[in-house]
């Protein structure tokens, strides 16, 4: 049996109000009235596809950071921060996934993490071993225009494998036609969209049923016994509509958070199929499909052991986590659309050594620091001397990974003097479990949500861009632990 | 074992260029100011000089890599010129070297400059430094303020400090230092302010507010170093003689083990440790009579009257507000307005400091003269509170 293993689900923390976004640019575009409900997700300044892809795929992966039995790994996404760099490679980086890992980068289509799913299949069916799946967006879209409104940003990850199987695959089918509803020339930074009605009814309702037919006859699988039917599409009632052309029963439909988050994009599929998953129970089916220069569809079963695999937040805890944003300006500038005043000391070059951050990658991208054979103390970033007071000991320190620990914080500041993209910049200094200490940035923090002593975890994050080259700088920041149980959460 | 270097060396001479938006002098024009004074203060020609220490951290924005810069604006006689940096202790640092030749019998006389130009930037605090190419990669974004700041969250943690009180405290200081500083015709900000203004000023990083800030000026200051004989034969009397010169730099500890605590200053409790025992110190607070430390922010000065051993730990917030460190109190700190009102030319910094050690302990600070001081202690700290590099020296009346 092949199939899924794993699943996890990332959404960013600030949920823009669409109701302030549509306020801010009522007088200019009045005709989305009717969507200035709900919020949508909103990337933080420091969040893009691949920092988001790793969040989703540690959620999957949960906290044992031993992740040797992950051979291949994929990264779909329409919104890959580079174009030339394996985007995949840093995430594999950050992971610290074994070297020997195949990965890649898959993009193209709204469609293609499902086609990346379908080729992983057949890869796990043919034994390439335990692959990683992820897929992220954080698409730009026009200030005033529908998709600033439809959108959202998140990132989802499947893991698939033959042990432990969640969902079984039963089969799927897909279509590629070059049916054009929207488009991107190499180099752009936003989509172009042809007319909603023509891609709802030219598009989605002619294409998507011959798909899904097929890939339920694969699968040996009835229309009307379809438990969850996923299908991201941003347009309103366009999946109930296909549900009732499919045979699928209406309240299989599964609701595509159009309301608490967006539509995520690429992601959006597998976002769902993580929801789905959760709550799902054993030998139901699932039906997962999404659109996009043709269509894709894939049929699981739900086996006896979905009880046993939880994802370390969830779809539901990411929902749960979010924090109210109704400063239209603070997403625009984030977008890049608002260029604000930075003052002289924005001005400083961020130019990055890629020796330097090759040498260093391990300690860069994967947080590994180095722990002293003799004394056991934990060294950020690591060096060939210890620290030890009165023992400097050589060549002891070994390799001690600190991304999955949890720390406290002994001392902090926020200040106003520097630029920041979104200020005060907080910093300080974090005292890990275990061992180490990092003088490191906060991030998803409002003011008063840092005290000394406050419990706080590691996140994966654009530490600075360079605007000139072109070249986005990855560290780790600290972030309070927001688990309830743990730590009162302040801000909301 | 060495013997340390308790009055092997003397001040032959000194000089401190007005600190402030010098709009009017670049570098060369502020090292001429100190120069001149601290030559014609020690009464030598130039062709007496057999070696300088050039101090100056900022090298992006005025002056220069190298030594070239002092030795062609004040057209030494071709004499060694060693430039040092060391953070905001490189002042220090150039005293260090001069008075170590001095002692070691390889110069009779050297001189020790700093100077820094900071107001070419186009904005205020210090400027946006390059740290190399791996520190930026993982390293926050740090300002000064914000690492200072730290001190005060840490401080007020471990001794439980009410944050009032605490930021009563540290107004305190500031208040002092503007009252000192307005007596100072060279100082940078020469306005007293009151706890008031200081508890409502904006916020730079929190708890730091602007007054608890000290100001980032231009400036230079010098120092001719000679032995105490060869002092006295070129006729000087009252000889203010080097007591102790210590340093202390972070190796690391602080900044990756989880021991340190975040409330202190570990290098500025060794070096001071060392200072007081070359210097035959056994009760600071009784035995010494003024201090200038780095005050960069009001929580240091604060917390360093801790880490000399002067304060109990704890208990300088109280020796704050008790008045103890005020111009009349039992031990005046910032006689000269500090780094806060005097100003912090990096560079230039650590001589300032000694400046008006030297001007004390001579009978010659006008004003704000304290009556009979017999030992000052300067304490110069640059880097951040979690590495850094800590210089405590003391001086005093020869003999003392």
């Amino acid at each position: 049996m092949i199939g899924i293993v794993g699943y996890g689900a990332y959404l960013p923390r600030l949920r823009l109000s669409r109701r302030a976004v549509f306020d801010a640019n009522a007088w200019y575009a009045p005709q989305f009235a009717g969507k200035a409900r709900g919020h949508r997700t909103m990337a933080n300044w420091d969040e893009d596809s691949v920092t988001m892809a790793v969040a989703a795929a540690r959620d999957c992966l949960g906290p044992g950071d031993d992740r040797s039995r992950v051979r291949a790994l994929a990264l779909a996404s329409s919104s890959l921060p580079f174009a030339e760099r394996l985007n995949a490679g840093i995430v594999a980086e950050a992971l610290t996934l074994d070297e020997r890992v195949l990965a890649q980068d898959v993009t193209g289509s709204q469609r293609v993490a499902l086609s990346a799913l379908a080729q992983a299949l057949a890869a796990v069916r043919g034994g390439q071993g335990e692959t990683l799946l992820l897929a992220a967006d954080n698409r730009q879209t026009s200030a005033a225009s529908a998709a600033e409104l439809d959108y959202g940003d998140g990132a989802a990850a499947v893991l698939l494998g033959s042990d432990g199987v969640l969902a079984e695959y039963l089969g799927g089918a897909h279509r590629t036609v070059d049916f054009v509803d929207r488009f991107r020339r190499t180099g752009e930074s936003i989509d172009y969209h042809w007319e909603e009605r023509w891609v709802r009814d030219e598009g989605i309702d002619r294409q998507m049923p011959e798909v899904i037919a097929e890939a339920l006859t694969q699968a040996g699988v009835e229309a009307a016994a379809v438990d969850h039917f996923i299908f991201p599409a941003a347009f309103a009632k366009v999946d109930t509509r296909l549900a009732a052309r499919c045979g699928i029963p209406p309240e299989a439909v599964v609701d595509n958070l159009a309301e608490r988050a967006g539509n995520t994009g690429v992601a959006h599929g597998l976002l769902l199929l993580a929801g789905v998953l959760q709550r799902a129970r054993p030998g139901q089916i699932v039906l997962l499909t999404q659109f996009g220069n043709g269509g894709e569809a894939l049929v699981f079963r739900v086996t006896e052991a979905i009880d046993h695999f939880r994802p370390v937040v969830g779809l539901e805890g990411w929902l749960e986590r979010g924090r109210e944003e109704t400063a239209y300006t603070r997403f625009l500038s984030f977008q890049g659309r608002l260029h604000l005043e930075r003052g002289m000391r924005g001005e400083q070059d961020k130019k990055t050594a890629l020796t330097t951050l090759y040498r260093h990658r391990r300690a860069i991208l994967g947080l590994v620091a180095g722990r002293c054979r003799e004394t056991g103390e934990v060294h950020f970033p690591p060096s060939r001397i210890s620290y030890t007071p009165g023992k400097p000991v050589q060549d002891s320190q070994e390799s001690w990974k600190l991304a999955e620990r949890q720390g406290r914080v002994l001392s902090w500041s926020a200040e106003y003097l520097s630029w920041h993209m979104s200020p005060p910049h907080q910093y300080g200094q974090v005292d890990f479990d275990g061992g180490g200490r990092i003088l490191m940035d906060f991030t998803d923090v409002e003011r008063g949500d840092i005290s000394s002593g406050c419990a706080v975890e590691m996140v994966f994050r654009i530490k600075d861009t360079d605007e000139t080259r072109g070249f986005n700088r990855y560290f780790w920041k600290a972030t309070p632990l927001r688990d309830a149980s743990q730590q009162p959460e302040k801000s909301e | 074992m060495a013997t340390g270097i308790k009055d092997k060396v003397a001040i032959l001479g000194m000089g401190c260029s007005r600190f402030g938006e010098r709009w009017d002098a670049s570098p060369e024009d502020l090292m001429v100011e100190a120069y001149n004074e601290a030559m014609t203060d020690a009464g030598i020609g130039p062709e007496q000089l057999d070696a300088a220490w050039f101090s100056t951290h900022m090298d992006d924005v005025g002056v220069g890599r190298g030594g070239t810069p002092m030795g062609i604006a004040l057209r030494l006689p071709n004499i060694g010129v060693t430039r040092v940096e060391n953070f905001c202790a490189g002042g220090s640092e150039a005293i260090r070297g001069a008075v170590y030749a001095v002692a070691s019998g390889a110069c009779d006389i050297a001189i020790a400059l700093g100077v820094e130009k900071l107001k070419d930037t186009g904005y205020g605090g210090l400027p946006v430094a390059t740290v190399g190419t791996y520190i930026p990669q993982w390293y926050p974004n740090a300002v000064a303020p914000a690492n200072f700041a730290q001190l005060a969250a840490a401080y007020q943690q471990k001794h439980r400090v009410e944050p009032d009180l605490l930021k009563r405290a540290m107004a305190h200081v500031s208040v002092k230092s503007h009252a000192n500083g307005a007596l100072n015709a060279k100082a940078h900000l020469r306005k007293p302010i009151t706890e008031e203004q200081v508890l409502r000023a904006p916020t730079i990083a929190e708890p730091l507010g602007l007054f608890d800030c000290c100001g980032v000026s231009d400036g230079a200051a010098a120092v001719i170093v000679t032995t105490p004989e060869i002092a006295r034969g070129l006729g000087k009397r009252d000889l203010v003689t080097f007591k102790g010169l210590q340093v202390s730099v972070s190796n690391g500890w602080e900044l990756q083990s989880n021991d340190w605590d975040g409330s202190y200053v570990h290098t500025a409790r060794i070096a001071a440790r060392k200072a007081y025992q070359e210097a035959g110190i056994t009760n600071p607070r009784e035995q010494i009579s003024m201090l200038e430390v780095h005050d960069c922010f009001s929580i240091t000065e604060l917390v360093t009257m801790e880490d000399l051993f002067i304060s109990e730990q704890g208990g300088a917030v109280n020796d704050v507000l008790d008045g103890v460190f005020d111009a009349d109190g039992a031990l005046p700190c910032q006689i000269d307005g500090g780094l806060k009102c005097f100003g912090h030319p990096i560079g230039a910094s650590g001589i300032r400091m000694l400046y008006e050690m030297y001007l004390q302990l001579q009978g010659r600070a006008g004003e704000r003269q304290l009556p009979d001081p017999v030992l000052g202690l300067t304490h110069n700290l640059g880097g951040q509170p979690s590495q850094n590099v800590c210089s405590v020296s003391i001086v005093g009346r020869e003999g003392a």
